[in-house]
């Protein structure tokens, strides 16, 4: 990721909301999925993706993005947040659950949300709902 | 091939037997500020006389992976012997602006953001060494937080026994249910790590833990 690319991130005024669904990274690796993500990313967008990454897919972007911090001009990391299940389904439920994700491929229930820390302050969070501040 | 058979039958007796002498790989992990560092020293000092790191107000304080080598841990006659991983903070962004507010000037405040940011990647790769994991979350703050959910995603992914530590309950803001209720498949140990309250729980619960390696 070049400096070029990230010239425009924190100013607020050029950023778009861009949904992706999950058949746009059902198919690509996790360096793929996580390239994709950060290159919406740092074109001063806030990603909003059906489904959810995986467990270490997480870490990955995590990692990716600190390593990125200081050598990307103004990037200063990433607010992630997703929305899937509370966890409390019982056995049945869970079994429903998991065979639904193995046929769609992925948790299809699911959504993250993604923004560029200069543009999205803080994205609060509970079991219920998501609320998205955004940086002045 | 019987001779293989009676050797494969003796290295896994012998293996048995010594595995339980190998220090448990206990880890600390959490968002930066939580008290990972503070529960750490907590536990060193009272066995084995020293601390483990230095604490602070401004986040980030641990920027590289601690450790302290043979910790035994005394509960209720029982005994076990730690090595204790103290981890920086993981955190989703660092800027270097944040530490200004601390008073830090822009050069250390630069310095502190690299460090930082070098210490959240180290702590993610240690992961996969860990043989029990206490995850320390700051009661006071909201526990929904994707990095709270993120790290016990991923050691619930590698099958890393976890323990949820719901720190500063000493403080009036503390809700130590609202950590309960964000995982309710987790055992959480409320304590302050500040002032040792609580402390008693936390080891039966790491004993309790310990079994599962």
């Amino acid at each position: 990721m070049s400096k070029k690319r990230g010239k425009d991130l924190g100013r607020i005024k050029g950023f778009a909301i861009q949904f992706i669904p999950y058949s746009e990274i059902r198919d690509l690796d996790s360096s793929r999925r996580i390239r994709k993500i950060l290159g919406i990313i740092l074109g001063n967008n806030i990603l909003i993706l059906q489904g959810k990454l995986r467990a270490e897919e997480e870490t990955r972007l995590i990692e990716d993005t600190m390593a990125m911090i200081g050598h990307v001009q103004n990037f200063k990391g990433i607010e992630l947040a997703v929305i899937s299940g509370n966890g409390k389904e019982g056995f049945f439920g869970k079994m429903k659950k998991g065979i639904a994700n193995a046929l769609a491929g992925g948790d299809l229930g699911a959504i993250t949300i993604i923004g560029p820390a200069t543009i999205v302050k803080e994205i609060k969070r509970n079991p219920k709902k998501i609320e998205l501040l955004l940086n002045k | 091939m019987v001779i293989k058979i009676f050797k494969n039958f003796f290295k896994r007796i012998f293996s048995n037997i010594f595995r339980h002498k190998k220090d448990i790989k206990l880890g600390f992990y959490g968002p930066p500020n939580a008290g990972k560092t503070s529960l750490a020293n907590r536990i060193c000092k009272d066995f084995s006389g020293e601390e483990i790191g230095k604490v602070s107000k401004i986040p980030h304080e641990t920027r590289s992976v601690q450790f302290k080598e043979k910790v035994e841990i005394d509960y209720k006659g029982k005994k076990m012997i730690f090595k204790m991983i103290d981890t920086p903070g993981i955190a989703t962004k660092i800027d270097y602006e944040d530490f200004l507010k601390y008073k830090l000037k822009k050069k250390e405040s630069k310095t502190r953001a690299k460090e930082a940011t070098q210490g959240v990647i180290e702590s993610i790769k240690w992961l996969d060494d860990m043989d029990i994991v206490v995850v320390v979350l700051d009661s006071t703050e909201n526990p929904y937080n994707q990095v709270n959910i993120t790290i016990i995603g991923n050691l619930a992914a590698r099958k890393i026994p976890v323990l949820i530590v719901a720190n500063k309950i000493d403080l009036k803001r503390a809700d130590m249910k609202k950590i309960e209720a964000a995982f309710p498949e987790y055992d959480v140990v409320g304590i302050s790590a500040k002032y040792g309250d609580n402390l008693e729980e936390f080891y039966e619960s790491i004993f309790k833990l310990s079994k599962k390696v």
